[in-house]
This record gives structure tokens, C-alpha cells and sequence, in this order.
């Protein structure tokens, strides 16, 4: 008799790896198929115009969506002539074409679904658990908060995408981040990621998927969990994934492009079986205890050079490792803080909420509960950029968006904004900002412009005080 | 895409680790809808002086020994952050055809193939021996993709190693679309097989 074959225990990515394989053959690159592809005009144009030369239809363009978002003003009631600049409007207008001739659906500047590529896939339920997933843009990973193996690529394989409905890529390894800890209120999801990539590194999830779990990341909302998985990638991750549970569930049911009826019962039983088996083992596994987290803010030129915001500017003088002294000493000079300087007696010139990290309405409002009845401090400029503007709509309903003006906040039209300053929101050189994007690196808000990386708390807090303040502080006093 | 088989040049070193794609190119000079155009955004932010349009001589691609460099050696984690293809773009139409670093940033590393850059990854060690040769030998390596060796103008060797599949494509100069949509009977009979187990992936437009 054949001895009974167990299957070994399997982690969710190995499920979707393995439901995804259309070839994979020794000393190829195995061909994983795509179900979606989402696409925006700054990483897009070279690509369709590669399948025009070939002569090459999309493969299935139903399952591509293209939005225009990096390069939009953002100032309400925005239109082409507000664009920044030629090239802008030439990036816009090539999108526009190439999603008429190529079939693809189009979310345009002014369609009332447009917003961050990255906010509007999951909120129209175009990301999908269980779902592959890719997009010409690196912050891709925040749909695997939904359990999708949500991965960003390069122009040509967006290219290669389009063309044959498949990615060439070797399985990356797996890594387990069980968090665990409870957030005080003021903590949120970002000061989460921020401390897992302090910890890890900017490099630490090199080769990897990460696979997000412990009691402080199933307490997270499934938006918190999107902030999470957004930042995985500046760990250097290839993506990061949380399993599907009853939340994620509610949070998928009913959205615009989400099956519905049977059909939908019928998926999310299949999405309720996605998550790990137990015993399943990773390649990597950290596990990290979060404890009494303390908001974080970034202060030097990588997501990963972070302090609790009650701490100071860290000393390249403990550092013994001569290269890594240089880096630091090369990131304090650019940022112009000294070694010791309290985090909270630095002061900024602006603050800005938005980005494909923190600008879902969960962050909206979690920035405005800390501004109600307060002004923006002097000197200090303040913008809020909704992710879509589905979420303007939703922010202007709550009332978030009178919060905001009333304090003296800037309140914009949806777009990537000064996370990538591309389209004329930018910092002037020197200028330093709280911002809730995912980059600090040099002149990534325009050049010389000094970027903290905070959470949409931190920000609302710093805003009103001035100079880097603890929002759990000003929590209490709301209360 | 252009082939890579040999190649013999001059090295820039840029020893730094986690230089990011916006180092590399920052957003300001992606507004092309070409593949070309990219050079002048190469570092932009460390090439030009505060002007933006002077070069900076202290930045050392900007040193008259590196001139016409071709080979850029690096530290650790190359090429994080944005997954801008604009990156190697820009890098390759400067001249560079290779980088050798302790580690590449993922999107990056399969970007450098995309473009017909060959990266190479050594460890920390040989880098800093083949850095130190630099001064002693002359900066002026040479790269043999089929031996898969790169050799330093003190005539020191080291062996590297490379994924077989995009060794072959890159000395055929070949690009994966082709070879994909020859397997593309495989990507139907796979859509066949989905179809069933998740419908809801293939939606009908009345549906
Ligand atoms: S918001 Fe920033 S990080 Fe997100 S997609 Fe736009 S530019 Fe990229």
C-alpha cells in the first residue's frame, strides 16, 4: 500500500503562489498569472507604446483600470490648464489616449471615482483577496492588506503584463512579522510600520513577501492594515500581506466591482481559506512586541532612520561601523538636525496629510478629532489631500473637511500631491515638513526639502503645536 | 534590447549604500512619455550645482578620471524605493551597461535586466578589494558575461553568479514578451482551469 501523502502546511503567499502558476518548468522563470493590473500615467507610456510597436492588443484589458494621479493639481475645481506643465499635461493626455485605444477602463482627472491609484483599488473592490495583483508602482503592496499578493514592476513588465496577462518572476521567499502590543490612542497603523522598518531596516525584507500577523495587526482596521502593508516595500519587501478574516470580508462586500449576491458568498468562503495553515513555516520570522508603542517620526533620510517622538536625534558617535556613521552623519547634515536635538523642539514649515499611506478617511479623521476647536499654528502651512475623492465626499459629508478649514488647513482634490511632488505641491529647498507619505529620501517632496515621516495623528498634532508634538498627549486634552 | 556579452570600461565608484531610485532620478525628470530623454536627470539631485544646471565637480561621476565611466560599483541595497524603470533607463543611456554592488533592491535588480544592464552582486569583502585596486591599478575592469567573471586592471578575477534564463536573454539581446506569448497556450488553458474555480475573476460586462 502507498503510504498516505500528507501536503505540507502552506502560508497563505504559498496558496496564492501556487493557484497562480500558469508554467513553471526547471531553469525557467516561472509564469505567474495576473488578475489585475492597475496602471497610472507616470509609469505607463512606454509601455503601451511598446505594445503599438509590436502590434500587440492588452491581453484582457477588463482587468486593467488606469488612473491619472501623480501628475493632477490638486487645488479644488482643478482643470488641464492647471496643470503644472507641458510634460504633465503630455503624460495625462498620452494616459487618456492609450486607455481609449487599448480598451482600458479610465479614471480620469475628472471622473468622480479618481484618486490614488493605490487608495481606489481597494475602495471600488477592484483589489480582491486571493487576487494577483500588479501596478507600474512600488506602494503596491498595500493591496496585499486584503490577502492579495499585490507586487509593483517596472515599466517593461507592466509592458509584459499588458501583453500576456502574465508576470515572469522567481518565487520570493517568506517572511513572518507577528506584532504584537496594543495602541494607545494617538498610535495608529503608520507609527506600527515605521517601527517594524526601524527594526527590520530598509532592507530587511530584500527578497521576501511579508506576511503581517499578531494580536496588534488583527486589532488593526482593515485601513490600518492598508497603511501597514503600503510601507512593507520600504522594507525592501516585494510585498506584505495580511490573511483574510471576517473583516476583510465586511470591508469587500457590496464595493462597486466586488461580486455580489452567491456569487460573493460563494468567494469569500474561498478568501476565508486563504490564510496560513498552522505549522506552516516561513524562510524569515520575527516576531515583535510592540509594547507601549510611542508615535514615531522619522529624522534622517529613510523611513527607517526613526525615533519616538518623545526621543532625540540619534548620535553617529554610537555608531561603530565607519560607513553607517558616514550615512548617518550624511542624513543629519542634509536634514539639518544635530545629534541630540529633542524631536519635539523641532519646528516645521509645513504639514501634509495625503498620500497612498494616509489619506483614507479612517486617517482623515483620526487628524481632524485631534484639530476640532484648534488653528494651525503660525507659519506653519497645512494641506490635506483626500486619497480619492470618493473620500473628499465622504470627509465633506462628516463634516472633516469644515474641521480642517476652520483650523486653517488647505483642503485639496484627490492626487499623489507633494508625496512625489510632481505636480507643483513641493517643498522649497530647506523647507522642513511632517508629512504623512512613505519617503523621506533627499529632495523626494522637491530638492533640499526636508521630509518626517509622521503619522496622519502625528501630523495634525504638529500642525497646531508647531514643531513635532505627541499626539497622545493632545488626545488627552481633547478628552 | 541591446545584448550584453563582454564588456571593458571605466569604473565610477559611488560608494554609498541604499541609493534609491530618487537619488537615481528624481520625479522632476520622469515627465517623459519616452523611453529616452532621462540622461540629464541621472542623480540630479548630487550632479549639478545649486543652480541645477552646472556640474557639481566635487560629485564624482563629475571627476575627469571617471569620464565616460561604464561600470558603476556601489555598496549595499542599490536602487531601493520607486520601482521607476526610469532609473536604468537614465543609467544606461549615461553608458553605464554594468553595476556591481553588495545587493540590489528587487524591482530594481529585474529593472537593470529589462534594460540590458547587468548587475552584479559580490560580497562586501571583494568590493572593497576590487575598490582599493581602483587607486593602485587604474579604474578599468572588465566584465565576461558567457565566464561569468569580472576582472579588476590588476588582473584579479571574481566569479559571479546570475539567473541561467536571463543570462541567455541578455546575451541574445531577447525580451520576455516573445518568449511568454510563445507559451501563451499555457496562459489560456490556465484561464480555462480559473474560470471555474473563481468566476468572479472573469465577469461578464453584463454581469
Ligand atoms: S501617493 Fe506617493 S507613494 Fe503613493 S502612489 Fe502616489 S506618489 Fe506613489
Amino acid at each position: 500500500m502507498a503510504p498516505e501523502v500528507v501536503d505540507p502546511p502552506r502560508t497563505m503567499f504559498d496558496k496564492i503562489w501556487a493557484g497562480h502558476l500558469v508554467r513553471d518548468e526547471p531553469g525557467e522563470i516561472p509564469m505567474l498569472y495576473i488578475d489585475r493590473h492597475l496602471t497610472h500615467e507616470a509609469t505607463s507610456p512606454q509601455a503601451f507604446a511598446g505594445l503599438r510597436a509590436r502590434d500587440l492588443p492588452v491581453h484582457r484589458p477588463e482587468t486593467v483600470v488606469a488612473v491619472i494621479d501623480h501628475n493632477v493639481p490638486t487645488t479644488p475645481g482643478r482643470r488641464l490648464i492647471d496643470v503644472v506643465d507641458e510634460q504633465s499635461v503630455l503624460c495625462i493626455e498620452t494616459m487618456e489616449d492609450n486607455a481609449r485605444d487599448f480598451g482600458v477602463t479610465l479614471l480620469g482627472m475628472d471622473h468622480e471615482d479618481q484618486g490614488i491609484v493605490h487608495v481606489i483599488g481597494p475602495e471600488l473592490g477592484l483589489s480582491l483577496p486571493g487576487m494577483t495583483l500588479v501596478c507600474g508602482d512600488s506602494h503596491t503592496s498595500t493591496h496585499g492588506a486584503l490577502g492579495i499578493f499585490a507586487v509593483g514592476i517596472g515599466t517593461s513588465e507592466v509592458e509584459h503584463v499588458l501583453a500576456t496577462q502574465c508576470l515572469l518572476q522567481h518565487k520570493p521567499r517568506t517572511m513572518s512579522v507577528e506584532i504584537d502590543g496594543v495602541l494607545a490612542p494617538g498610535v495608529t497603523a503608520k507609527d506600527i510600520a515605521l517601527a517594524v522598518i526601524g527594526r527590520l531596516g530598509t532592507d530587511g525584507g530584500t527578497n521576501h513577501v511579508i506576511e503581517f500577523g499578531g494580536s496588534a495587526v488583527r486589532a488593526l482596521t482593515i485601513e490600518g492594515r492598508m497603511t501597514l502593508c503600503n510601507m512593507a516595500i520600504e522594507a525592501g519587501a516585494r510585498a506584505g500581506m495580511v490573511a483574510p478574516d471576517d473583516a476583510t470580508i465586511e470591508y469587500v462586500r457590496g464595493r462597486r466591482f466586488a461580486p455580489a449576491g452567491d456569487l460573493f458568498e460563494r468567494a469569500a468562503a474561498q478568501w476565508l481559506q486563504l490564510a496560513g495553515d498552522p505549522g506552516a513555516r516561513f524562510d524569515t520570522e520575527h516576531r515583535l512586541d510592540l509594547g507601549q508603542l510611542a508615535p514615531q517620526v522619522t529624522w534622517g533620510t529613510d523611513p527607517g532612520m526613526v525615533v519616538d517622538v518623545t526621543g532625540t536625534v540619534p548620535d553617529p558617535a554610537h555608531t561603530s561601523d565607519p560607513e553607517e556613521r558616514a550615512r548617518l552623519w550624511q542624513a543629519l547634515d542634509y536634514m539639518g538636525v544635530e545629534p541630540g536635538e529633542r524631536m519635539q523642539d523641532i519646528a516645521v514649515d509645513t504639514v501634509f496629510i495625503g498620500s497612498c499611506t494616509n489619506a483614507r478617511v479612517e486617517d482623515l479623521r483620526a487628524a481632524a478629532g485631534l484639530v476640532t476647536g484648534r488653528r494651525v499654528a503660525d507659519g506653519v502651512r497645512a494641506i490635506v489631500v483626500p486619497g480619492s475623492m470618493s473620500v473628499r465626499r465622504q470627509a465633506e459629508a462628516e463634516g472633516l473637511a469644515d474641521v480642517f478649514r476652520a483650523a486653517g488647513f488647505e483642503w485639496r482634490e484627490a492626487g499623489c500631491s507633494m508625496c512625489i511632488a510632481m505636480n507643483g505641491d513641493r517643498l522649497a529647498p530647506g523647507e522642513r515638513c511632517a508629512s504623512t507619505s512613505n519617503r523621506n529620501f533627499e529632495g523626494r517632496q522637491g530638492r533640499g526639502g526636508r521630509t518626517h515621516l509622521v503619522s496622519p495623528a502625528t501630523a495634525a498634532a504638529t500642525a497646531v503645536v508647531g514643531h513635532f508634538a505627541d499626539a497622545r498627549e493632545l488626545w488627552q486634552e481633547v478628552r | 534590447m541591446e545584448s550584453f556579452v563582454q564588456h571593458d570600461g571605466i569604473v565610477v565608484p559611488l560608494l554609498r549604500s541604499n541609493v534609491n531610485t530618487d537619488d537615481i532620478i528624481p520625479a522632476r525628470f520622469l515627465k517623459s512619455v519616452r523611453r529616452t530623454g532621462f540622461a540629464a536627470g541621472l542623480f540630479g539631485n548630487w550632479r549639478y550645482l545649486a543652480d541645477g544646471r552646472t556640474l557639481d565637480p566635487g560629485f564624482v561621476l563629475n571627476r575627469p578620471q571617471y569620464a565616460g565611466a561604464s561600470i558603476l560599483v556601489a555598496r549595499d541595497n542599490f536602487g531601493c524605493g520607486s520601482s521607476r524603470e526610469h532609473a536604468p533607463w537614465a543609467l544606461n543611456e549615461y553608458g553605464i551597461r554594468c553595476i556591481v554592488a553588495i545587493g540590489f533592491a528587487d524591482i530594481f535588480h529585474t529593472n537593470c535586466f529589462n534594460s540590458g544592464i547587468l548587475p552584479i552582486t559580490l560580497d562586501a569583502a571583494q568590493i572593497d578589494v576590487l575598490v582599493k585596486s581602483l587607486d593602485s591599478s587604474g579604474p578599468r575592469w572588465r566584465v565576461d558575461l558567457p565566464a561569468q567573471t569580472l576582472t579588476a586592471a590588476d588582473g584579479n578575477s571574481y566569479s559571479f553568479a546570475i539567473d541561467p534564463f536571463k543570462k541567455r536573454s541578455l546575451l541574445a539581446g531577447l525580451d520576455n514578451i516573445d518568449w511568454s506569448l510563445a507559451h501563451r497556450s499555457d496562459t489560456l488553458a490556465y484561464e480555462r482551469r480559473r474560470r471555474n474555480e473563481a468566476p468572479w475573476l472573469f465577469p461578464t460586462p453584463t454581469e
